[in-house]
């Protein structure tokens, strides 16, 4: 049986075979991406229901196990209303454009040493003109709904995702410049050594800002103005309904997931284990794959986004300008600095 | 006729297509989308000419944050459509020799007559291991410092600029600075003031 399958693989044409193997490892990426989105929902109720003392989901299945397939078939078979004098294709093809970048980013994520869809040379600018491109499926959004709410939180979601991008877009240049490479397989290698040899401590700054900024760009609690409920409603996707709600609902979270490992890779050590270079104990734990460091490292930084969630009540509107103008932007440039002077000077353990 | 050159002709109609739709589209916001669009296509036409960072940073800056605010400004612009095709027909002849003149040109500078195997070599593709970034990065900060710095203090100058046009002091709003609201003690605000009980 397998032999036939090596012969009948032997036959395919060379440049089919490269475009079959591209395609099983897409779908190796996005199958798992959105099996995670459906129970990183179900983790957040549950989280957020145990941390104000309540018990969340919990009849659909065992423990409620079954709750995000169950929600996904009643969106799945809910009707798309399309409002009146709305923009239809516009209206139809904005949740497109709001997934379409949020998994083309992770053609160049590395999940482990070589494991990595397309090693370019300039992932890290490659991600961040991915995730910048994403705002527009929420702008449209709320243009083509021709509703009130959902115009305001499009407005809302323009000026705040240009204004944390730039924040963003210096964190990076400050991980860029300590890695010396904007590859994010090389930025990783980069970090080898110990837990004090990653970057979390020269780039501290740099990280809680990039770490706040990525609350902000997915829209986010304390940054979610986009949609805050309390006074739009729903924001952008008020609108929407069934199919074209879960799409965006599926963007929103590959996002965060994307946010939660780019923190992990940048600023944490990526795949490279916690205990290395500690006598002893590093050889205990020699035999675990470094997807595993990573998957472990990622799912702390999404619990992260879930318990500020149920911590933390929203910012105003014109604190949220203000942070990211006044407060992030000057630190970025003021760390970039401090971060240049210490490549120059090679300050060990980082930079020698 | 191989591989790259389909997508070259692909792309390069869809470039057209959608730079012809910004010019004639009648919505404004359909304009910036195409708009968008165009900007997209190029910047694969780009990577196709191995300028990935180039094209990288086409899509990051244009797209990603001037078309944004470009398209925040128009949805927010209430136009009226009707009177924009008023004059249609009054302007058209000057529209039209406009235009041709100006093909005329393009194509006398960019023709075909101009280009070619004989008249600029056959560019040698790069290795696998090639970085463009690094390239650019390099002749950037060495042979083109002072061009880049000077090119550099003048966008700072147009920023600081744009502020203080914008700038209007002594406005009547009611802004609160966060730093004095934290640092507000409670004897600032509250006087408690002892009361005998009614007798």
């Amino acid at each position: 049986m397998f032999d036939s399958l090596l012969i009948l693989w032997e036959a395919v044409p060379v440049d089919l075979q490269t475009l079959i193997i591209i395609l099983a490892k897409i779908v190796a990426i996005v199958l798992p991406i959105a099996l995670s989105v459906a129970y990183i929902t179900l983790a957040e109720r549950k989280v957020i229901a145990y941390m104000q003392v309540r018990i969340g989901p919990n009849r659909v299945g065992p423990r409620g196990l079954l709750q995000p397939i169950a929600d996904a078939i009643k969106l799945l078979l809910k009707e798309i209303i399309i409002p009146t004098s709305s923009n239809r294709y516009l209206f139809i093809i904005a949740p497109v454009l709001a997934i379409g970048p949020a998994l083309a980013s992770w053609a160049v994520v590395p999940f482990d040493d070589g494991m990595v869809l397309a090693n370019i040379d300039a992932s890290l600018l490659y991600i961040l003109a991915m995730t910048s491109v994403g705002v527009y499926g929420i702008i449209i959004a709320g243009w083509a709904s021709n509703s009130k709410y959902a115009f305001l939180g499009a407005l809302r979601a323009a000026a705040q995702v240009v204004s944390y991008e730039i924040a963003m877009g210096f964190a990076l240049v400050g991980v860029l410049l300590a890695g010396g490479s904007l590859n994010l397989q090389e930025i990783v290698t980069a970090q080898k050594g110990s837990v004090l040899h990653w970057f979390w401590i020269p780039l501290l700054p740099l990280f809680a800002i990039y770490l706040f900024s990525g609350l902000a760009e997915t829209n986010r609690t304390p940054f979610d103005v986009v949609e805050g409920e309390s006074e739009i409603v729903a924001g952008f996707h008020v609108e929407y309904a069934g199919v074209t709600f879960l799409v965006f609902s599926l963007a929103e979270y590959a996002n965060i997931i994307l946010i939660s490992m780019l923190c992990a890779l940048m600023f944490w050590g990526g795949w490279l284990s916690p205990f290395e270079g500690i006598p002893f104990v590093e050889g205990w734990f020699e035999g675990i794959p470094g997807i595993l460091w990573l998957l472990a490292k990622t799912s702390f930084f999404i619990f992260l986004f879930i318990w500020l969630r149920a911590t933390f009540p929203r910012y105003r509107y014109d604190q949220v300008m203000r942070l990211g103008w006044k407060v992030f932007i000057p630190i970025t440039i003021v760390w970039l600095l401090v971060v240049g002077a210490a490549v120059v000077l090679q300050i060990p353990p980082w930079f020698d | 006729m191989g591989i790259e050159l389909i997508l070259f002709y692909i792309f390069a109609v869809i470039l057209i297509f959608a730079s012809t739709m910004v010019v004639i589209v009648r919505n404004p916001v359909f304009a910036v989308l195409f708009l968008v669009l165009a900007f997209f296509t190029s910047s694969v036409l780009w990577i196709m000419l191995e300028a990935e960072f180039l094209a990288i940073t086409l899509v990051l800056v244009y797209v990603g944050a001037v078309m944004v605010l470009f398209l925040f400004v128009v949805m927010m612009l209430d136009i009226n459509l009707a009177p924009l095709k008023e004059g249609f027909i009054k302007y058209l002849p000057v529209g039209v020799l406009v235009g041709f003149i100006i093909a005329v040109e393009i194509i006398l500078v960019v023709g075909p007559g101009n280009f070619g195997l004989d008249k600029v070599a056959d560019p040698v593709g790069h290795a696998a291991d090639y970085s463009n970034t690094k390239e650019l990065g390099r002749v950037l900060y060495t042979k083109y410092m002072y061009p880049f710095e000077i090119a550099a203090v003048i966008l700072l100058v147009a920023i600081i600029a744009a502020i203080s046009l914008t700038l209007r002091k002594g406005r009547q709003t009611k802004y609160i600075k966060p730093e004095d609201q934290v640092s507000v003690r409670k004897e600032d605000r509250i006087r408690i003031v002892k009361m005998k009980s009614g007798e």
